[in-house]
């Protein structure tokens, strides 16, 4: 199954000659139910900046917190510099001068840059010099060009400068040896482009860093070398210059996927859904702000733009969950302000809310009573006829389950997502003429991602307007015909996307026009 | 005489600020850390009756003033272990100790009702600066107490904003995984600054009886006091040095009414001062349960919510 069997255990130990600055010997750590990481080796050189590429539960998050000491390994051991070292914690990691950047910051938003850098700090007087622990930060800060205000809120920064910041941590706590976990889902492109730069300072300065990524397309460029993770093994691991997307997806997800762009094949159709300068505000902020925007029938637009700025208070919106202060919001023609959830579903819209098991799903229903949900209300329900439709989407979307009965929390974020999209699109799929869906593969592996697009690209084949809002940019451009980028609110850009400058996209989620 | 009158009530004011400072400051602690404690009118009850019948057996006043402390350390450690280590709801079992506090200083007060106070903490006599127009008999002539309780304060202050471990109690009650990410347990800091709130709590029902009460009485001991106190823990916004200037400012609100009434004007009926601690009772479970509330007024980000550990 793996394109080079024997390139592939050995990593890149030549000999057993090098000493790595930290290495993963046969680590095996289980989770109840999963097999988390199966036997791994991981080599770290001194310097490098190495990729743990992989898909969601690939197991690469878990390896990287056995490295730091979050976890520790049911089986096999941690080396640093060639000895073995027994982690219990991540502060224990620190003293080995390992640390990790969590994904999620973990920051005190109402604490200065400098503060939160010597929270922890045990060396630190027991009266704190403000000024002093101010210069120190900056020192560092600028040492790794990382231009930062030591006495700014850190609750009023970017997501970039936040990454920043736990960045400044890190190497404030002596840090030799930095695990990024997944460190650019957050940042708008131009932000990326800043990590990049200061993850190669830092490795010129001496430091290693690992990078946790799923996304195939950015690493190459800034990887030294790349560690491909599927179902908790190490399927391979190539060098720079080696590298080769296609050769990474493969052995990323085990088989050939495609994920080549879905645009319309039929011109569209009349307008269904038209939001006129529609706006809302929230404690004297304009959450969403002025935004017009049409969809007609058989074209997917998609909204693109950073987590927060936004979306979610767009689709809630016009899912009718919360009404505008503002504006028009039109479907099919009929004028809905004030409309609640009910009568948008009436009038032909169905959602599907980016927090699918809670919003979408009810979590403890089986399949068949979260397809019944929906349903125009009367008396009874007719189970019968739901469990019979229920069968067929299982069979037609693949969903894994051991039952239609079988209660929606119990199953994987894909299947539950293709429950989801099951009721919202086919089961009513004559009266629906609006779809919004919002994160629609987010958390989802590449084999249900191919599922899902395949799914919503059937939909506009059909003729629905699609409104697609989504914060990973690849989905946008690989299924909108027409994409908007929001920003703080606003609608920033637009383009079709036959007409498409990805640059002045990239440039505009990161709010720069 | 006049003039007099009004210095009577600032004087006055000024001295029941005492009480209210000591317990906000140890529910500002407690609450600082991320752990709600509605309990306070429990503890200063339970404070109050501790020192007068100790004072009754033994007639020691220091005995007095520090017995209250430890019966704050129990309570808070009961309030600590349901809802540190047990998680339960904070406002449940604050408002349960709260019962629990007036029933059982009821009961242990029972035999004393209506009793002259058998110890008491005598002002100090500051000799010529009581002379001073105004300030001399506003600020001097307090009890040691007050005194005592300015300069906590201002510790406290110190403590929150200047200090290592004054930094990690912030960090706790905003962003405590973040906190036991650094290898610092949650559950420490919380513990300790609930109970050394807890203590604060009952030292502070000692001032009823060692300074002001003139005999026990269940009915009209703290009237409420720690209700006002929890106001003005979010009235102050969390900080000890605002905290005395609020303290003050609702002790000449709680004095005002009797002045007039000695005056003979009557404006504000005794009655509708009596209400006070229950508007500020409303007042705190509204601004402590909206979220809209807390974030405007600068609450702890995560107060009320128990630290788990996000694992796997």
């Amino acid at each position: 199954m793996n394109a080079s069997p024997e390139a592939v255990k050995g990593s890149h130990r030549s000999g057993g000659a090098t000493l790595f600055a930290l290495s993963a010997r046969s680590v095996t750590k289980r989770f109840p139910g999963v097999l988390a990481n199966d036997d791994v080796d991981f080599d770290l050189a001194a310097g490098e900046v190495h990729t743990l590429l992989g898909e969601n539960g690939a197991g690469k998050s878990t390896l990287a917190s056995v490295l730091c000491g979050l976890y520790r390994p049911d089986q096999g051991a941690v080396l640093r510099n060639g000895t073995q070292v027994r982690l219990s914690s991540p502060r224990h990691g620190l003293q080995h001068g390992i640390a990790m950047v969590h994904q999620h910051f973990r920051l005190v938003d109402r604490f200065s840059v400098a503060e939160n850098v010597v929270l922890g700090d045990k060396r630190l007087s027991f009266f704190i010099d403000q000024d002093s622990i101010n210069d120190r930060v900056s020192r560092i800060a600028e040492e790794f060009g990382l231009p930062i205000d030591p006495l700014a809120v850190v609750g009023e920064l970017s997501a970039g400068q936040r990454q920043r910041v736990e960045i400044i941590k890190a190497l404030y706590q002596g840090a030799e040896i930095l695990l990024l976990d997944e460190p650019t889902a957050l940042l708008a492109p131009p932000e990326v482009e800043k990590l990049f730069e200061t993850v190669r300072t830092m490795a010129k300065a001496g430091k290693s860093v690992v990078f946790v990524s799923h996304k195939l397309g950015e690493v190459v460029d800034i990887s030294d070398r790349i560690t491909v993770m599927r179902d908790g093994k190490v399927t391979g691991s190539v060098g720079r210059g080696e590298a080769d997307t296609r050769k990474l997806a493969e052995l990323m997800v085990g088989r050939e996927i495609d994920l080549s762009p879905r645009k319309a094949k039929a011109p569209a159709g009349g307008t269904m859904l038209k939001l006129h300068n529609v706006s809302l505000h929230r404690d004297g902020v304009a959450v969403v702000d002025n935004v017009s925007l049409e969809v007609r029938a058989g074209e997917i637009v998609g909204v693109a733009g950073v987590s927060g700025n936004g979306q979610r208070d767009l689709a809630e919106l016009v899912a009718g969950l919360q009404s505008p202060t503002g504006g028009v919001i039109t479907v099919d023609g009929r004028e809905m302000n004030g409309a609640g959830t009910r009568e948008m579903r009436a009038n032909g819209l169905a959602y599907v809310p980016e927090d699918r098991l809670g919003t979408g799903l009810s979590p403890s229903l089986s399949i068949i009573d979260n397809m019944v949900l929906t349903r125009p209300r009367g008396l009874l329900v007719d189970r019968k006829a739901a469990g019979a439709e229920a069968e067929r989407y299982i069979t037609e979307l693949e969903i894994k389950t051991p039952s239609p009965h079988t209660a929606t929390r119990k199953l994987s974020g894909g299947n539950s997502q293709k429950v989801l999209l099951a009721r919202e699109i086919f089961a009513q799929s004559d009266t629906t003429k609006v779809l919004v869906v919002c994160s629609p593969t987010r958390g989802l592996d590449v084999g249900a991602v191919e599922t899902v697009h395949k799914v919503l690209d059937e939909a506009r084949t059909k003729g629905k307007a699609v409104l697609l809002i989504s914060e990973d940019l690849d989905e946008v451009l690989t299924l909108a015909d027409k994409i908007l980028v929001l920003y703080r609110g606003a609608v920033v850009h637009s383009a079709d996307s036959n007409a498409l400058d990805i640059e002045k996209v990239g440039l505009a989620m990161a709010g720069i026009s | 005489m006049n003039s007099n009158i009004w210095l009577i009530t600032f004087a006055d004011a000024i001295s029941i600020a005492t009480p209210l400072i000591l317990a906000s400051l140890g529910a500002m602690l407690t609450e600082r850390s991320g752990v709600i404690n509605l309990g306070v009118e429990g503890y200063l009850l339970m404070g109050a009756v501790t020192a007068f019948q100790l004072g009754m057996g033994f007639g020691n006043v220091w005995l007095s003033v520090f017995a209250p402390i430890l019966v704050g350390v129990v309570m808070a450690l009961v309030h600590g272990a349901l809802v540190i280590s047990l998680r339960a709801n904070q406002i449940v079992s604050g408002l349960a100790m709260v019962i629990f506090g007036t029933g059982l200083s009821q009961f242990l007060g029972k035999s004393v009702e209506g009793e002259r106070r058998p110890v008491s903490i005598e002002p100090i006599d500051f000799g010529r600066l009581s002379d001073i127009p105004f300030i001399g008999p506003v600020i001097f002539g307090h009890d040691p107490l007050t005194y005592f309780t300015w300069a906590l304060t201002i510790v406290a202050s110190l403590y929150l904003n200047r200090t290592r471990p004054g930094l990690v109690l912030r960090a706790t009650g905003d962003a405590p995984a973040t906190v036991d990410a650094q290898g610092v347990s949650v559950t420490a800091v919380r513990y300790i600054h609930t109970v050394v709130g807890g203590a604060l709590m009952a030292f502070a029902g000692s001032w009823f009886m060692l300074a002001r009460g003139t005999a026990w009485s269940q009915e009209s001991t703290t009237n409420g006091i720690g209700w006002i106190a929890l106001a003005l823990v979010v009235f102050a916004a969390w900080r000890p040095l605002r905290a005395i200037l609020g303290a003050v400012l609702f002790g000449f609100t709680l004095q005002v009414p009797f002045t007039l009434q000695a005056q003979q004007i009557n404006v504000v009926a005794p009655e509708m001062v009596k209400m006070l601690p229950y508007l500020a009772t409303l007042f705190v479970l509204v601004a402590l349960s909206t979220p809209r509330a807390r974030r405007l007024l600068g609450a702890p980000k995560m107060l009320g919510i128990p630290f788990v550990r996000d694992e796997r």
